[in-house]
């Protein structure tokens, strides 16, 4: 955690010398607390005292960048245990783990199907991060299956194996890739720091308690290694819940810094759906990386909507620029939809739209992000509003009609709204999923 | 070093709230349900007290149900279109131990049913069915004014959990609550200074604080969802740390919310990439009630006897 300003001037020299450019010792420790200057401002200094305010200024969690094929992301640097306090910083990398037994078939149609999984929702792609080797048999049959998913895919790699050999050899294969490598404890660090500094890649601590983990993160530290995810172990799922609490908590409470880096939940239960539903616990509650084992569709997709959900921002809600979108090949005859401009409402209405094959306009009133309801509670989406947009969007020139459809939910703003406008209204369906029948009737 | 673990200890704890009535305290059902009582966040019991466990209510119509997709109504084979069969089938097969019977067959868009009709059918199905009852509104104010006072009465002494009371219209349900021995659901939109409001106000007017159940008002996954989620993660932690006014049980409709889901209800061949439908509708109904259960929901009112199943054994799996 980040000192404060009173912490600082403790170490401080204390002789108001002014040399920092600041009129005493205390005003310099309240801005470097401010991070508006930097220590070495203070000429006096000792590099212990700077080490030490170096350190504490670092993110309690640990960035962790992980590299794919063609790109790379970061885990890990949550600031925070409950995302009202500000928000979930780092979306949770979601995997799916594949055996080194399969055949080249195998391996290629699960590749593809893992390919697969790409989903478009409110105008972002979701799509997984990982795909993790687990090596079941000898060196030969590991290293081979990962040459194979390398060349096959461009997600970041996981390798789970303490095989020391076979791992030296596919971090050969595999450089520039950085792959985590999984199952470093007590018994082997010291054999693996020195290879995983080697080939830059990433560690995954496995311990079953706090202790064991916080001894191997100490020790590797201590050898130099910096980028580091914590392997919380099989235990129950309750056990595993209390475990990530624990170290978001320590290391954003008690400055821990031997538990501040991201984490990392293997979920295998074979009942497919409450392998799902532990999966999506451990995206709601301090998972930086979540590897399954199974790969269905309908599983990735309420997962990483799942994700999407809890790592927005509280504070900003998603907003798509107030316009009008044609959707479709629409003409003079097409239908006008009036709409807000939150992301949600208006991608639902588009949805639609597109699902009822009636080509229409779609006209996106700013609302400053609120639904219809909420907006019209707020005044954001009155009469006044509607017409403004309608002028300042110049959609009388886009239709020879003269007709708007609102949304059922504010029917009573229909005769006020016609007589402000001078557009004739028509009120469509409360919820979106009416859109198509209405609008194929309606056309 | 040893790692010294990091343990809150709250205050206050959330109410309890027991619904039904045994024939020993005034009613006929033969078990009664508690909820509430924790001392912490969901599932954490290495630092709180977690008495309850959450619990899930199977939700009933009084009519065939509107707008349900097919694979959901098929689930239930032919009795939909007999509440008390449909009930019935939700103890006999599904083991439920908590119903919520909504009597949507009220509104005057639907069947308009009276007062009178609503009363009767409720009668019989506390006559048929012996487990703790939810009965909820049809939704239209008026109208649910006079259907829930009258069923209000004709489950006298059965400590039903009904609802909902809002900001606009709480007086006359919360006094026939008093009046007749039942709990009541206080529904605010979204809003933790509504929900607080309208827990002083009903406190107010009367009813005793462990006889309410707050209703955030929940949105499906996709839909959403973290939206109630914090505000429930906001008010719990308020609730721990001393408003008495914030530290009622939570109820979440999690059927209704989910299967009004594009991802609950699309066919496959409509959404190739999507999977499966059956699956994936039972997953989000899941999904959205896991969500909500680490958010701190007591009571799930959910639709698919499978979703369902699964949220049960997540319950156990969280507890051992």
């Amino acid at each position: 955690m980040a000192l404060s300003g009173l912490d600082i001037y403790k170490l401080l020299p204390k002789t108001n010398c002014k040399d920092c450019g600041f009129p005493t010792c205390l005003a310099f420790a309240m801005q470097i607390a401010k991070k508006a200057v930097t220590v070495d401002k203070c000429p006096h200094i000792s590099p212990q005292v700077k080490q030490k305010l170096e350190e504490a200024s670092l993110p309690p969690i640990k960035p962790v960048e992980i590299t794919t094929a063609d790109g790379s992301f970061i885990i890990g640097n949550e600031t925070v245990l409950f995302r009202h306090e500000e928000k979930f910083r780092n979306p949770t990398a979601v995997g799916f783990i594949l055996e080194d037994n399969l055949s080249y078939e195998q391996i290629s149609s699960r590749i593809m199907q893992i390919e697969a999984l790409r989903f478009e929702r409110i105008g972002q792609q979701l799509t997984p991060n990982l795909i993790a080797i687990r090596q079941t048999k000898d060196r030969q049959e590991f290293v081979k299956t990962v040459k194979i998913i390398s060349e096959k895919t461009k997600f970041a790699l996981v390798l789970l194996s303490t095989d020391i050999d076979a791992v030296k050899e596919a971090l050969g294969y595999l450089k520039g890739r950085r792959p985590i490598v999984w199952g470093i404890d007590e018994k082997n660090a010291a054999i693996f720091a020195p290879i995983i500094k080697e080939y830059q890649a990433i560690l995954a601590v496995c311990g079953k308690d706090l202790d064991q983990l916080s001894k191997v993160t100490t020790m590797l530290q201590n050898q130099g290694v910096q980028d580091i995810v914590l392997d919380i172990g099989q235990a129950k799922p309750k056990e595993r819940l209390w475990l990530l609490t624990q170290i978001r908590r320590l290391a954003l409470k008690k400055s821990v810094r031997s538990l501040g880096y991201p984490t990392m939940v293997i979920v295998e239960q074979d009942d497919v759906y409450q392998q799902t539903l532990e999966a999506a616990t451990y995206i709601l509650k301090y998972g930086s990386i979540v590897l399954l084992k199974d790969s269905y569709p309908w599983q990735a997709l309420a997962l990483l909507t799942l994700r999407q959900n809890i790592y927005s921002d509280p504070q900003k809600p998603l907003q798509i620029e107030p316009k009008v979108y044609p959707i479709g090949a629409v003409n003079q005859d097409s239908p006008l939809l009036v709409t807000t401009n939150f992301s949600l409402t208006y991608y639902t209405v588009v949805g639609e739209v597109e699902a009822s094959k009636v080509p229409s306009y779609v006209v996106s009133v700013d609302t400053e992000g609120m639904s219809v309801l909420t907006a019209w509670a707020a005044e954001k989406f009155t009469p006044e509003k509607i017409s403004q947009s309608l002028v300042k969007f110049g959609v009388k020139d886009l239709v020879k009609h003269k007709t708007i459809i609102i949304p059922g939910y504010v029917a009573v703003m229909s005769g006020d709204l016609e007589e402000q406008s001078g557009w004739k209204v028509i009120v469509g369906p409360k919820e979106a999923s009416g859109i198509p029948s209405f609008l194929k009737s309606w056309h | 070093m040893a790692i010294e673990q990091l343990k809150e200890c709250w205050q206050t704890k959330i109410n309890t709230v027991t619904i039904g009535a045994t024939a020993e305290q005034g009613g006929s059902r033969l078990h009664t349900v508690t909820v509430g009582g924790q001392t912490g966040l969901p599932f954490l019991s290495a630092e709180a007290e977690i008495p309850y466990k959450p619990q899930i209510a199977f939700e009933i119509w009084d009519i065939l149900p509107l707008d349900w997709p097919e694979d959901l109504m098929r689930v239930y084979g032919g009795c939909l279109a007999n509440p008390l069969e449909w009930a019935e089938k939700c103890v006999e097969d599904f083991n439920a131990g908590l119903l919520c019977i909504r009597l949507q067959g009220a509104h005057p868009e639907n069947e308009n049913r009276t007062p009178e009709q609503e009363a009767h059918f409720i009668q019989q199905l506390l006559r048929q069915i012996k487990v703790p009852i939810i009965i909820l509104g049809c939704g239209d104010d008026e109208k649910d004014n006079a259907v829930l006072c009258a069923c209000a009465e004709a489950a006298k002494g059965e400590r039903c959990l009904i609802g909902s009371a809002s900001s606009n219209n709480y007086k006359t349900l919360v006094a026939s609550c008093i009046a007749d021995g039942h709990n009541v659901i206080a529904q605010s939109p979204i809003d933790i200074n509504i929900a607080k409001q309208l827990n002083i106000l009903i406190t107010d007017i009367g009813l005793s604080a462990d006889r309410i159940v707050m209703d955030p008002t929940v949105g499906a996954l996709g839909y959403g969802l973290e939206y109630a989620y914090s505000i429930m993660e906001r008010a719990r932690l308020a609730a721990f740390s001393g408003d008495k006014m914030m530290a009622m049980p939570f109820i979440c409709m999690i059927g209704q919310e989910a299967w009004r889901s594009k991802e609950a209800r699309a066919s496959q061949q409509d959404f190739p990439t999507w999977g499966e439908a059956t699956a994936r509708g039972i997953i989000w109904e899941a999904t959205t009630a896991v969500s909500f259960l680490q958010a701190g929901a007591d009571i799930l009112v959910m639709r698919h006897p499978q979703a369902i199943e699964k949220v049960r054994q997540y319950i156990e799996l969280f507890n051992i």
